[in-house]
Formats: C-alpha cells, structure tokens, sequence
C-alpha cells in the first residue's frame, strides 16, 4: 500500500524535540522523505501496521498532529514534483 | 498491491554502504548519497570499490538480502548470503537427485529444451522484423533447432544434453548478428567470446549475463536449494552450477532479448564502450549506468507465466522456477516445466 504520512510535532521543548525526532526516524525506516514533515511510504500492509502503531505511540495526541493519506495505486501515478529535493522511488531503478 | 523488492547497483567508486536504524545509506566522500529503507530491498550489487560495514552485513544477512561485489567489468567477485535458509531436507533430495544419472538427465534436458525453444521463439519473432534477404538465414537457423529439440527428447545421458545444447547455442548465435539492425562496424558480431568479451555486443552480454547469474543464485537460495550442485553444469570448486543451470532458461529472454534492444533502439553507441589492452572490452561507468537503469526497468515490465497461470514481473520469474524445482525435487511435480516464452 501506499500512505502519506504528514506531522505538525511541537519542538518547544525537550520532549517535543524527542518525538519530533523518533516520528522522523519511524517514518525514514520505512519511506522516504518527500518535504520536512511528509514522507511517502511503500508498504506491505503488515508493516503499515507496525509504522502507525509506533507513530500513534510516539506522539502527543495533545500537542502534536499526524495525518495518513491513503493513496490507490492509480493515485500514486498522479504526483507531480517541482523544484528541489527531487525524492528517490524506492521502486524504481536504485542505482548510485 | 504487493511491494516489489528491489536490487540497489552501487557504482560509485569509493562507496561506502552503513546501517542507519532500518535504512542503507550509501556515502562517498563522507557525503550523504542514497538513503533506502532496507524493506524495498531484494539484494544488492556493488561494482568497483565499494565498502560496507559489518553492521549492514548482519542486517542485510538477517533480513535475507543478499550482496553481491563485482569488479568494474561485472565479473562476479564474492557474494554474501546469509545463514542457509529452506528446508535441509530439501537439499539433501537435491544432493540424491545430483547422485541419480536417471532424474538428473530429466531435468538436465528440460533446461535445455526450455533453452533452445526460447531461443527459437526469440528468432521466429526477430524474424518477422528482419530484413527480407536476412529472413531466409535466420529461418534455416530455426529450423535447425527443432532437430536439435528432437534429438534432445532422444538424448540417453547428461553429456549428451550438454553436447547439444553447445550445438544449438551455436546455431543460435550464427544467426544473433543479424538481429542487430545497426551494420557500424562498432557492433560487428562475430559468435560468442567470453573471458574476455572480445567485441562490444559481446561485453554487454557477458555483463547481462553476470547480473542473471546472481538473480538465479539468490532465486535458488531463497527456496532453499543450493546454488552450487547443479544437475546441467558440473560441479566445480566456486562454481554455481545450478544458477548456471537456471540461467539457462532465461539468457535468451531476460538478456540477449535486451541487449538487441538496447542496441538497435540506440540506447547505446560505440563510444560507450572501451577496449582494454588485452583486447577485452567493456561499458564505460557512464553506460554502465545506462545498462543499469534500463535493465531495472525492463524486469518491472510483467507477464505471464504459462505454468503457473498467473502474471508477475520480469524480476520474479527467476524465483517462481527455482518454486518449480523445488516442487520437482519433492517429487510433487512429474517433471519439471521450464520457462517457456510464447
């Protein structure tokens, strides 16, 4: 399946930073980073499962926000990137 | 939708590959150039000088990634693959049907058959696009092989299987030349050579042909046969006999198909290439690159599998055969199918 994942994670302090920082390594371990606070994550459903649950753990329902998009395959053809940062398609040719 | 995996090709020299939490990262010069999360990943295949930590190996070892390090050229220089996987019972069924002259000539033939009748269905379909004067060779060439199918079905013993299968590969490749729709000298072909790939078309199948090596050896580790003990290809000390086998069935549909495409289609010039003192030539890094990409591309592409019924991309094909042996070996299937192209 395909999910974006989008997070508002407030860093005013300490413990803010902490989440903000565990939410980013969560999301890195299974997507890639597409902006600061988005990642797109390709995933077998089985380790969606285990993404959420380890977001929904980490942030503060209080002060922080997390926000999946559900994108059918059909969708994930339709995203247009402009300018810099061009993100990698883990799916696609993976050469260096 | 099922995640397909991927091969990372590393090729910038003085690369290093570490661990960071679940993802690779690959830097050079302490400079940050690829970050994947290990769980798209189905192997991976350095070239040149390339490093990677001991951290990444035992993770890429755990999560059943394999890695494989080749030289510039693409001449296979070691493969990491982790604890054996699969059943022992199976390898031990594997290492009594090697013992067994009766069942390995069954399977023997059917790789070459499967061979030989992919190399014919690859020239019948080449044909019809071939210039008029070239179609009257290169059906004689088909026409051949069939009598070389029929002595296959005949053969009593493995050493003759292999002698009609050096036969048929060499029938095969007096015509190959004429597939190329480009007459530059630059990509004259005159049969096959290997150690060295003595002209450029020769070059890009040895490279091909290394990358399907490895894609067989992880195929054939991942359902848990040994890659080493061969039923076609005798056994020899650092020799993967039976990915060699496995290959068989699909060098004629997974690369040369490609090459002839890469090459006619102009991906490809003879600048792109470099001959070598000792006469051997190679891609250069840049159309190596070139190779690299469009070779991932063209095993995205999907079809469908005559045996199994089912659709699945060019990348997989080479496991749901090793499935097939497997399931041969067991004796849950009478004979094994080969990969046949329609």
């Amino acid at each position: 399946m395909f999910v974006i994942i989008c997070y508002d994670v407030s860093n005013q302090d300490s413990a803010g930073a902490r989440r903000l920082r565990r939410i980013a390594e969560a999301c890195k371990d299974h997507g890639v980073r597409v902006q600061y606070s988005v990642f797109e994550c390709r995933l077998e459903a089985k380790d969606w499962v285990v993404l959420k649950d380890k977001l929904l753990s980490e942030y503060d329902a209080r002060r922080d926000s997390l926000r999946f998009y559900y994108v059918s395959a059909d969708d994930a053809q339709r995203i247009e990137h402009y300018g810099v940062r061009r993100p990698l398609d883990p799916t696609g040719p993976l050469i260096v | 939708m099922t995640l397909q995996l991927n091969t990372l090709f590393v090729t910038l020299d003085g690369a290093w590959l570490h661990k960071e939490r679940e993802t690779l990262v690959v830097k050079q010069d302490g400079v940050q150039r690829l970050q994947v999360p290990l769980l798209h990943l189905a192997s991976v295949a350095c070239f040149g000088r390339v490093g990677c930590t001991p951290e990444l190996m035992a993770a890429l070892s755990e999560s059943g990634i394999h890695v494989s390090f080749f030289s510039p050229h693409g001449r296979l220089l070691a493969r990491v693959e982790g604890v054996p996987g699969g059943n022992v019972l199976l390898r031990r069924e594997q290492y009594r049907v090697a013992d067994d002259p009766k069942r390995t000539l069954e399977i023997a033939r059917a790789m070459v058959v499967g061979k030989v009748s992919n190399a014919r269905a690859f020239l019948l379909h080449a044909r019809r696009d071939a210039a008029e004067e070239r179609k009257p060779v290169i059906a004689e060439a088909c026409d051949r092989l069939v009598l070389h199918l029929r002595a296959l079905a005949r053969a009593t013993s493995v050493d003759e299987v292999r002698g009609l299968e050096g036969i048929a590969a060499r029938d095969y490749f007096s015509v190959f030349s004429l597939l190329l729709k480009r007459q530059e000298e630059a990509f004259r072909f005159d049969g096959r050579s290997r150690r060295p790939p003595k002209d450029r078309i020769n070059a890009l199948l040895s490279f091909g042909y290394a990358l399907l090596m490895q894609d067989c050896a992880a195929a054939l580790a991942g359902v848990g046969l040994d890659p080493a003990v061969g039923f076609l290809h005798e056994e020899r000390p650092g020799r993967l006999s039976l990915a060699l086998d496995l290959m068989e069935e699909f060098r004629v549909v997974l690369v040369d198909r490609f090459v002839v495409s890469l090459v006619n289609r102009g991906r490809l010039s003879s600048t792109d290439f470099i001959e070598e003192p000792n006469g051997a030539w190679r891609l250069t890094d840049a159309s190596r690159k070139t190779f690299l990409i469009s070779w991932q591309e063209n095993k995205r592409g999907e079809l469908r599998h005559e045996f199994l019924q089912q659709n699945a991309p060019w990348s997989r094909m080479p496991h749901l055969q090793a499935l097939l042996l497997a399931r041969t070996l067991r004796k849950d299937l009478d004979t094994y199918p080969p990969f046949s192209m329609r």
